[in-house]
C-alpha cells in the first residue's frame, strides 16, 4: 500500500509559545512541536528512545531538548540523541504559510 | 585474500585490550573469535571492590558491551572454555566441542585466586574474591549472616574486608605477617594503615596461621596454629593469585611461573602469544592492570607487522581502594644497606612518606595519608631520575605541570584504562575540553580508581595554559567556566535580570545553556531579587512549569496542600469527588502525610485544581514541601508541646518558597520524634518547656542524621530560627544541593556561628520576608490565566484525514 504524505495544519505560528514544546496528536501519531528561540519551528516524534519520555515537556535549549524523564539530550533538528547516550527519533517536516503552521506526516 | 584468523582465549581485560590495540591499527584485517569462561562481556575486574563497597554496580563496570563485539565483527563465545590447543594443525577445541582454527592464538587466561589447601576449604561459605560471581555471593551472604573472616591482609583482602563492613558484617582480617600489606608497605606505613582501618571497624588478627576451616557442611569458624579459634559464617580467601597456566602447560607451551614470552609477547611456540597476568616477561609476572596496556600494544604491533622495540617491562605502583585511606607505594619498599631514605613521619596527622634512594637515584616510595606526590615519584623512577630532581621539584609550585610536560606522548596517564598522554592532549585540543570531568567523559582517563586525576588536571593546565584554573572549582555545568559564587557575584555587580542575559554577558559556551544551568540561573536570579524578578517558565523543569509531578507514562500527580498533615471531612470529600470525576489512577498517602492523586492527564490538571479549590502542596518543586507532625499534646499521652500547631505555623509561613532543593520538615512533641525530624531538612523537637531545631537531616539518597542547631524556648523563636536557617541556605547553597550536603560541606558549627548573631538573623529574616511576599499560589493563578492555560496545558488534536 502506498503511503500518502499529509499536510496537516496544527495552529498559528504566533500562538506557539517560544522555547517550549507542544504535544500535537495527528490521528494516532504523537508529535512534539517546538518553537525555538530563533522563532523556527521543528517537529519530532514525542517519545524519547530511552524510556518513552514525553519530549514536548522537555527543557528547550538552543536546538536541543532535554527529556524530562532522564535528561537525554536530543537535537530537534535531526532527531539525533547526543553523546554519551545513543539513538534517534523520527523528525517531521514543517511548513509555514501566512502564520499557519503545517506538519507533514 | 582470506582474512587471518585470530583466536583469543580469555575474555578479560588483557586479552580484549590487545584486540582493541589490533583493531586500532588494522580494523578489517582479521577474523576474530573470543572464548571466555565467564558468562559476561569484558568487565573491569579492579572495580569489583568498589562494587562490593557499594560505590558502583556490576552493570556499571562493563568495559565492552555486547554491542561492541557485534560492531567489530568479533565472534564471542561467553561461558565457553578452551580445553585443547593443537599446535601443529593450529586449532583449538572447547568444552562444547567447538573446533576453531587460528593463524594467531592469544592466550590471556589471567590468574586464579590462590586457595589455601586447608582442611575444610571446600565447605559452603568459603570463597575467593576474584570475579562477579564471588562478589555476588558475598553480597548475598551479608544479607543472611553476621560474621565474616578474611584470610589475607594484603591489597585484595583489605578491599574485600572494607566491602563486607559496608555490607553490615562484622569482619576479622587474619594475616600471617606481623603488619598489613607487607608486599607494598614498610612496617611504619603498615601500622598506620592498621590504626586507620581499626577506626573504621575492622578487627585484625596478625601473625596468625589458619590450619582448619571448621563446620559440618557450612563453615562455622577458623582454627589457628596456636590453637585459638574464631567464629565465622563467611570465609574469604584473599592470600594471592597465581597465573592460570594449566592449559599452556598441558599443551607443552613453555611455562615457568607464567607462560614465558619475549618482548613481543610471543611464546616459544610459533603463532602463539600470551598477554596479561598469565604471561611471564623477563622473569616478571604482573598481577596488576597497568602493564596490560603496554603489553597489548607490543603484541598488536607485532601481529600487525609494525616495527616496534617491544615491551620493556613496567614499574608498578599500587594504591589501596578503600575510602578514607590514602596509601601509595611504588618500586622498592624496604630499606637495606644499599639504600638511603628520605623520611617524614607525622604521627599526629597520620602522614608518613618515605622515598628510597640508591646511588643517587630514586628507586622506591611509600606514602601514607598524603599521596599527592605519588604520580610524580612514579614518573621519576620510570625515567631513572636523580634524587636532586625530586628534591628540587618539591620547592617549585609548578612541579606537577613540569612533570607532565616532560612525559612522552605514549606514556600512560591512566593505568586502569590505558589512556596515554598523547590521547588526552589530543582530546583536549580537538574537543575543547577544559575540566577533568570532561576528559573523563571523552577518554575514560581517571574513570576507574581516580589516582591519575591530579595528572589529568596538570595535563589540562599544561595544555591550556592560563585558560585553565587548576583548583578545579566546581563550575555550574559544562556551558561555563564560572562557579556558582562567581555567577552570583556577577549578577549582583552587573545587575543582570534575565537568564539569557546572564549567559550572554558571562560568555556562556552554549547559545541557551542546558538543563543544568538554566534552572540554576533562574533560581539564583529569583533568590537575589525576589520582588522584581519574573520567573522564566521555559527555564523550569516540567514539574515546576506545570505545577504537577510528571510520571513515567506522561501523566501527572496532584498533591493538595494539607497544613501539618491535618485534613477535614470537607477536603476529603472534595478529593474523593475529584478522584471519581476525573477517573484518577490511584489515591495514595505520601511519606509527608499528604494525599496524592496519581495518573492525571495534563489537560485535566486546571479543572481538578478549580474543583479542589485547595492550594498546591508543591510536592513537585524544589521548594518548601511538607511539615510532617506528630499528634502532640492535644491527644498524645507523651506529648509535651503543640507540635501540630507549630507545624501548621511553619508550613503556613514558608509554603511555596523556592529553595535550592526540596525542603522537608517535621515537628514532634517529644523525643520519640514520631514525625522523624532526625532525617528532615528541618526537624523541630518539642521538649518540656523548650524546642530543639535540628537541621541537615536526610532520609533519602544521602541518609544523614540532622544535627542540633539551637535550643529555644518559644514558638516565635522557632519561627525566627527556621526562617534565618532557610534564608541562609537559600543564599549559600548550590542549586540542587540538599541541606544535608550543604550542612555537611560548610559544617554545622559554621551555620550555628553565623546564625548566633542576632543582627545577622534579623537581616536574613528581612530578606526572607521579602521573598515570601513574592510567593504566589500557582494553581489558582494558572486556573484564571487564559494564555497560560492555552500555552501550557492544551494539546493540539488533529484527527487523520482532516486535510
Amino acid at each position: 500500500m502506498e503511503k500518502m504524505v499529509q499536510r496537516v495544519p496544527i495552529g498559528k505560528l504566533s500562538e506557539f509559545p517560544e522555547r517550549l514544546g507542544k504535544t500535537v496528536n495527528v490521528g494516532s501519531k504523537e508529535i512534539a512541536v517546538f518553537k525555538l528561540g530563533s522563532g523556527k519551528i521543528h517537529a519530532i516524534e514525542n517519545s524519547c528512545p530511552h524510556k518513552g519520555g514525553v519530549l514536548a515537556e522537555g527543557m528547550v535549549s538552543g536546538e536541543h531538548v532535554f527529556c524530562p524523564m532522564h535528561d537525554w539530550k536530543i537535537s530537534v533538528i535531526d532527531g539525533n540523541v547526543q553523546e554519551p547516550d545513543e539513538g534517534c527519533v523520527q523528525t517531521f517536516k514543517v511548513e509555514i504559510e501566512n502564520d499557519q503552521v503545517y506538519v507533514l506526516v | 585474500m582470506p582474512k587471518q584468523k585470530i583466536v583469543l582465549i580469555g575474555n578479560g581485560m588483557a586479552g580484549i585490550r590487545a584486540i582493541e590495540e589490533i583493531l586500532k591499527r588494522k580494523p578489517d584485517a582479521f577474523d576474530i573469535t573470543v572464548f571466555g569462561t565467564e558468562p559476561y562481556p569484558n568487565y573491569n575486574r579492579i572495580q569489583l571492590s568498589k562494587v562490593l563497597q557499594g560505590d558502583t554496580d556490576v552493570q556499571d563496570i562493563t568495559l565492552n558491551e555486547w554491542q561492541w563485539y557485534e560492531d567489530n565483527n568479533i565472534r564471542l563465545y561467553p561461558g565457553e572454555t578452551v580445553i585443547e590447543i593443537d599446535k601443529k594443525n593450529q586449532f583449538v577445541l572447547t568444552d562444547k566441542d567447538r573446533k576453531e582454527p587460528y593463524d594467531k592464538l592469544i592466550i590471556a587466561t589471567g590468574s586464579n585466586p590462590f586457595m589455601l589447601p586447608l582442611p575444610g576449604a571446600d565447605k559452603e561459605g568459603v570463597t575467593a574474591f576474584r570475579d562477579i560471581k564471588d562478589c555476588e555471593m558475598m553480597m548475598d551472604y551479608s544479607k543472611k549472616y553476621k560474621k565474616a573472616a578474611v584470610i589475607g591482609g594484603g591489597l585484595l583482602g583489605l578491599e574485600a574486608a572494607r566491602g563486607l563492613l559496608n555490607l553490615g558484617m562484622e569482619v576479622d582480617v587474619i594475616h600471617i605477617a606481623d603488619y598489613l600489606m607487607e608486599r607494598q608497605l614498610d612496617r611504619d606505613a603498615g601500622n598506620l594503615l592498621k590504626q586507620e582501618l581499626e577506626k573504621q571497624g575492622m578487627n585484625f588478627l596478625l601473625e596468625k596461621q589458619t590450619v582448619e576451616i571448621t563446620g559440618r557442611n557450612h563453615v562455622t569458624g577458623l582454627r589457628f596454629k596456636d590453637g585459638s579459634k574464631i567464629k565465622a559464617d563467611l570465609v574469604v580467601m584473599a592470600v594471592g593469585i597465581k597465573p592460570n597456566v594449566a592449559l599452556a602447560k598441558e599443551h607443552e607451551i613453555p611455562v615457568n611461573r607464567g607462560i614465558v614470552v619475549n618482548d613481543h609477547m610471543e611464546t616459544e611456540v610459533p603463532n602463539i602469544y600470551a598477554v596479561g597476568e598469565c604471561a611471564e616477561h623477563r622473569q616478571m609476572v604482573y598481577g596488576l592492570v597497568a602493564p596490560l596496556y603496554e603489553q597489548g600494544q607490543a603484541l598488536a604491533k607485532h601481529i600487525c607487522d609494525q616495527a616496534d622495540e617491544g615491551y620493556k617491562g613496567s614499574v608498578l605502583s599500587t594504591q589501596l581502594k578503600v575510602s578514607g585511606v590514602d596509601v601509595f607505594s611504588t618500586g622498592k619498599i624496604l630499606d637495606d644497606e644499599s639504600t638511603k631514605a628520605i623520611k617524614m613521619y607525622d604521627d599526629w596527622r597520620g602522614i608518613y612518606q618515605k622515598v628510597l634512594v640508591e646511588e643517587g637515584k630514586i628507586t622506591g616510595a611509600v606514602l601514607f595519608g598524603d599521596t599527592k606526590d605519588g604520580n610524580k615519584l612514579l614518573s621519576l623512577i620510570k625515567k631513572g631520575a636523580d634524587v636532586e630532581e625530586y628534591l628540587e621539584s618539591g620547592q617549585t609550585e609548578e612541579s606537577g605541570v613540569d612533570l607532565v610536560a616532560s612525559m612522552s606522548d605514549d606514556e600512560l596517564i591512566c593505568g586502569c584504562n590505558g589512556v596515554s598522554k598523547g590521547a588526552i592532549v589530543e582530546a583536549i585540543n580537538n574537543q575543547g575540553l577544559t575540566t577533568v570531568e570532561q576528559v573523563k567523559g571523552c577518554t575514560n582517563a581517571s574513570r576507574s580508581c581516580g589516582t591519575c586525576k591530579s595528572l589529568v588536571s596538570d595535563l589540562l593546565e599544561c595544555t591550556l595554559g592560563d585558560e585553565y584554573s587548576a583548583d578545579q572549582k566546581e563550575t555550574i555545568c559544562s556551558c561555563t567556566t564560572l562557579s556558582r559564587d562567581e555567577v552570583i557575584e556577577e549578577i549582583k555587580e552587573k545587575g543582570l535580570t534575565h537568564v539569557r542575559e546572564v549567559m550572554n554577558v558571562l560568555g556562556w559556551k552554549t547559545e541557551e545553556g542546558c538543563s543544568k544551568c538554566k534552572p540554576a540561573i533562574n533560581y539564583y536570579l529569583g533568590m537575589i531579587n525576589p520582588s522584581e524578578y519574573e520567573d522564566e517558565r521555559e527555564s523550569r523543569f516540567v514539574n515546576e512549569r506545570l505545577h504537577a509531578n510528571i510520571q513515567n507514562n506522561g501523566t501527572y500527580s496532584v498533591v493538595p496542600r494539607m497544613y501539618g498533615g491535618v485534613t477535614n471531612s470537607n477536603d476529603l470529600r472534595k478529593i474523593a469527588d475529584v478522584a471519581d470525576k476525573y477517573e484518577v489512577g490511584m489515591i495514595k498517602v505520601t511519606g509527608g502525610q499528604r494525599i496524592d492523586l496519581l495518573g492525571v492527564k495534563k489537560e485535566d490538571l486546571p479543572n481538578i485544581w478549580a474543583d479542589l479549590d485547595m492550594p498546591s502542596g508543591h510536592a513537585y518543586a524544589k521548594s518548601v514541601r511538607t511539615v510532617k507532625t506528630c499528634v502532640g499534646e492535644n491527644f498524645c499521652r507523651f506529648g509535651t508541646q503543640d507540635s501540630i500547631g507549630m507545624g501548621i505555623d511553619i508550613e503556613k509561613k514558608f509554603e511555596g518558597l523556592y529553595t535550592p532543593h526540596k525542603v522537608k520538615m517535621g515537628v514532634s512533641a517529644c523525643p520519640r520524634n514520631c514525625a522523624e525530624g532526625g532525617i528532615k531538612d528541618v526537624g523541630v523537637l518539642g521538649l518540656d518547656g523548650a524546642w530543639e531545631v535540628h537541621v541537615g537531616g536526610n532520609g533519602g539518597t544521602d541518609l544523614r542524621q540532622a544535627e542540633l542547631l539551637f535550643k529555644v524556648k518559644t514558638q516565635e523563636e522557632v519561627l525566627e530560627m527556621v526562617g534565618a536557617f532557610l534564608q541562609y541556605y537559600r543564599e549559600s547553597a548550590n542549586y540542587l544541593e540538599r541541606t544535608s550536603a550543604w550542612v555537611e560541606r560548610v559544617g554545622i558549627e559554621h551555620v550555628r556561628e553565623v546564625l548566633s548573631d542576632k543582627e545577622t538573623r534579623d537581616e536574613l529574616n528581612e530578606r526572607m520576608d521579602e521573598a515570601l511576599a513574592a510567593v504566589q499560589e500557582p494553581w489558582s493563578e494558572a486556573v484564571k490565566n487564559e494564555t497560560l492555560l492555552k500555552e501550557l496545558y492544551e494539546k493540539v488534536n488533529v484527527p487523520t484525514g482532516s486535510n
